[in-house]
């Protein structure tokens, strides 16, 4: 028996070294001076802290342009998100009307079409529209969220018809009930469902790399990989760029971990 | 509430049924046009863009725009680089699938004893890769398994086994991108087995143990019964998500050594944002779609004769 605890305890601290050690190891290089990262074997502690990596990449780079543009985006994002699929998906669950079903029937069917299909007609549309490489044609996908919509749905059904039913006695309108009852109920999914489409917006790749075609609008990982192709020698400067696109992703998730697991595992769970 | 004001009882819902179909068509219409416009719009196009031969020409003045039908399809069925893609995507699918779910669970059963300490420290940290933004850790990755100063090879030559030129050669480029792909995504998984994992009861194991099972024992007869529909529907959507490999290979490997890493939809954007062919591209993406859409449909067969779909 306590043989068998110490193998999993061993084998929890190889599976932590593992999965820690290419983010320690990117922090670390990333302080390292020029050229110090290519020698063999590899240096894992810089042999002195230098920030000067940080300074180019923000200095000459033009890094702080590309973190400005990730962070509006993913903000700008988050609120659009919120605001589109909340009140559907509220109203999916709690509120009659006429074809509610077929349409949600439709919707559950148009699950399966994975979103990269309209990439092309889409990105035509939005060129006739004058939107190409701008920030608006860039949030236009968060605006279309299925799942978005199920997952603030799945969680409205437990709001109990009473509470409505009360305020509606009251002489509450529709929308006063969707503000003063509804929201702060729906709180813990709205926490849930903007810190997915926060990290999801910051982490997208192709349609940022697709839509936004000047230098000058790219996000973060659509400067991040056309740096990395300019600079493929310069490790140290290429980590410095990977720990500012990632540092404030994880700290954020880490921050709100629990509502994003809790989020996720409620989302998978119906499949 | 024993006595109904009549008028009242007859106004009221009416009245309120009317004012509440008007909020919620005004609650679910935003949401629904932009749905339309943004979603499904653009899929039902892409399906007509694919029976046109939308090129360069056809960008810059749409009369150059031709109806072709299926040629698009004909083109991409003879020709050898659409397949190299189909054949790289469904070797990254075979080997990763198993790869990934198989060190999702391992690290789940792990957790999942009570002997390790910290467990909630653990979870957190297992999953953390998943967020990452995936091309930082894409170049990172790309250092790790560099030929002459990457750690992964140090790590080899420290034991006493060869270099491996992970990244340009066409027999190991694969299993390289898997290992990052692996390292990124097994957290997820690994906290949906957990899940699951935690609704076994305890008893099971205590009548196990009881009845003389070992540790393997254990696994076969208790875990892996367990969790078997939930290992099903996650090994099928692990598939749909390894179908859309796109940024892994257009950062560490630029499609390369010799096209081996060219997944379909890397193709796909090649195709359309590269060269500019948006017909034959979207052609590309419904044969993409129909793959996904098939093995879909599979998943909802294979679930609902389990039982596991709701």
């Amino acid at each position: 028996m306590k043989i068998r605890a110490i193998l999993l305890n061993l084998a929890v601290a190889l599976i932590a070294l593992i999965v820690l050690f290419p983010l320690v190891w990117m922090v670390s290089v990333s302080f390292m001076a020029t050229g110090e990262a290519a020698v063999f074997p590899p240096p894992l502690l810089p042999s002195h802290w230098t920030l000067e990596h940080y300074r180019d990449l923000f200095l000459n780079q033009g890094m702080g342009r590309y973190l400005w543009n990730s962070f509006a985006l993913a903000t700008l994002a988050t609120i659009l998100a919120l605001s589109f699929t909340v009140p559907a998906g509220y109203a999916f669950a709690k509120l009659k009307f006429a074809g509610r079903e077929r349409l949600f029937q439709f919707l559950v069917a148009a699950l399966v079409v994975p979103a990269q299909i309209g990439t092309l007609p889409l990105f035509l549309m939005l060129k006739s529209m004058g939107l190409v490489n701008t920030y608006a044609g860039a949030l236009v996908p968060w605006l279309a969220s299925i799942f978005g919509l199920f997952l603030v749905r799945q969680y409205a059904l437990s709001i109990p018809d009473e509470m409505l039913e009360a305020a509606r006695i009251d002489g509450a309108s529709e929308g006063q009930i969707f503000r003063r009852v509804v929201l702060p109920t729906l709180q813990p999914i709205i926490v849930t469902l903007g810190l997915f489409v926060f990290l999801g917006s910051w982490n997208d790749f192709l349609w940022p790399l697709i839509i936004l075609t000047d230098q000058s609008n790219y996000t973060l990982p659509v400067a991040l990989a056309a740096l990395s192709r300019e600079h493929v020698q310069d490790i140290e400067l290429m980590m410095a760029g990977a720990v500012v696109t990632v540092a404030p992703v994880l700290i954020l998730f880490l921050a709100l971990q629990r509502y994003y697991i809790r989020g996720m595992l409620a989302g998978s769970v119906k499949g | 509430m024993t006595v109904v004001d009549p008028t009242l009882a007859k106004v009221r819902p009416s009245r309120g049924r009317g004012a509440r179909e008007r909020a919620a068509w005004a609650f679910v219409a935003p949401a629904l046009i932009a749905i339309g416009l943004f979603f499904a719009l653009p899929v039902i196009a892409a399906l007509l863009l694919s029976l046109t031969d939308f090129d360069i020409y056809a960008l810059a003045n749409l009369d150059n725009l031709r109806f072709v039908g299926l040629q698009n399809y004909e083109r991409l069925l003879t020709n050898p680089l659409f397949w190299g893609a189909m054949k790289n995507t469904l070797t990254f699918a075979v080997l990763g699938v198993p790869l990934s779910i198989a060190a999702s669970l391992a690290a789940a059963v792990i957790l999942n004893a009570r002997v390790v300490k910290w467990r909630p420290i653990w979870r957190v940290m297992f999953f953390a890769p998943y967020v990452t933004t995936l091309v930082a850790t894409a170049v990172v990755w790309r250092y790790l398994l560099h030929t002459r100063y990457g750690v992964i090879n140090w790590g080899l030559e420290s034991i006493g086994l060869p270099a491996v030129d992970w990244l340009g050669d066409p027999s190991t480029s694969i299993p390289a991108i898997l290992m990052f792909v692996v390292w990124k995504i097994f957290g997820y998984n690994m906290l949906i087995f957990l899940a699951v994992l935690q609704t076994v009861p305890d008893d099971l194991y205590e009548a196990a143990r009881i009845d003389g099972a070992g540790s393997w024992k254990q696994f076969r007869h208790v875990t892996l019964p367990a969790i078997a529909p939930t290992m099903l529907l996650v090994s099928i959507i692990s598939v749909a998500s390894f179908f859309q490999l796109f940024a892994e290979p257009y950062v560490m490997t630029q499609g390369g050594p010799a096209q081996s890493t060219v997944t379909v939809l890397y193709f796909m954007y090649e195709e359309g944002f590269k060269w500019w062919n948006l017909g034959s591209a979207s052609a590309v993406a419904f044969v993409l779609f129909l793959c996904i859409l098939a093995i879909t449909l599979v998943q909802l067969a294979v679930a609902k004769r389990v039982g596991a779909y709701q």
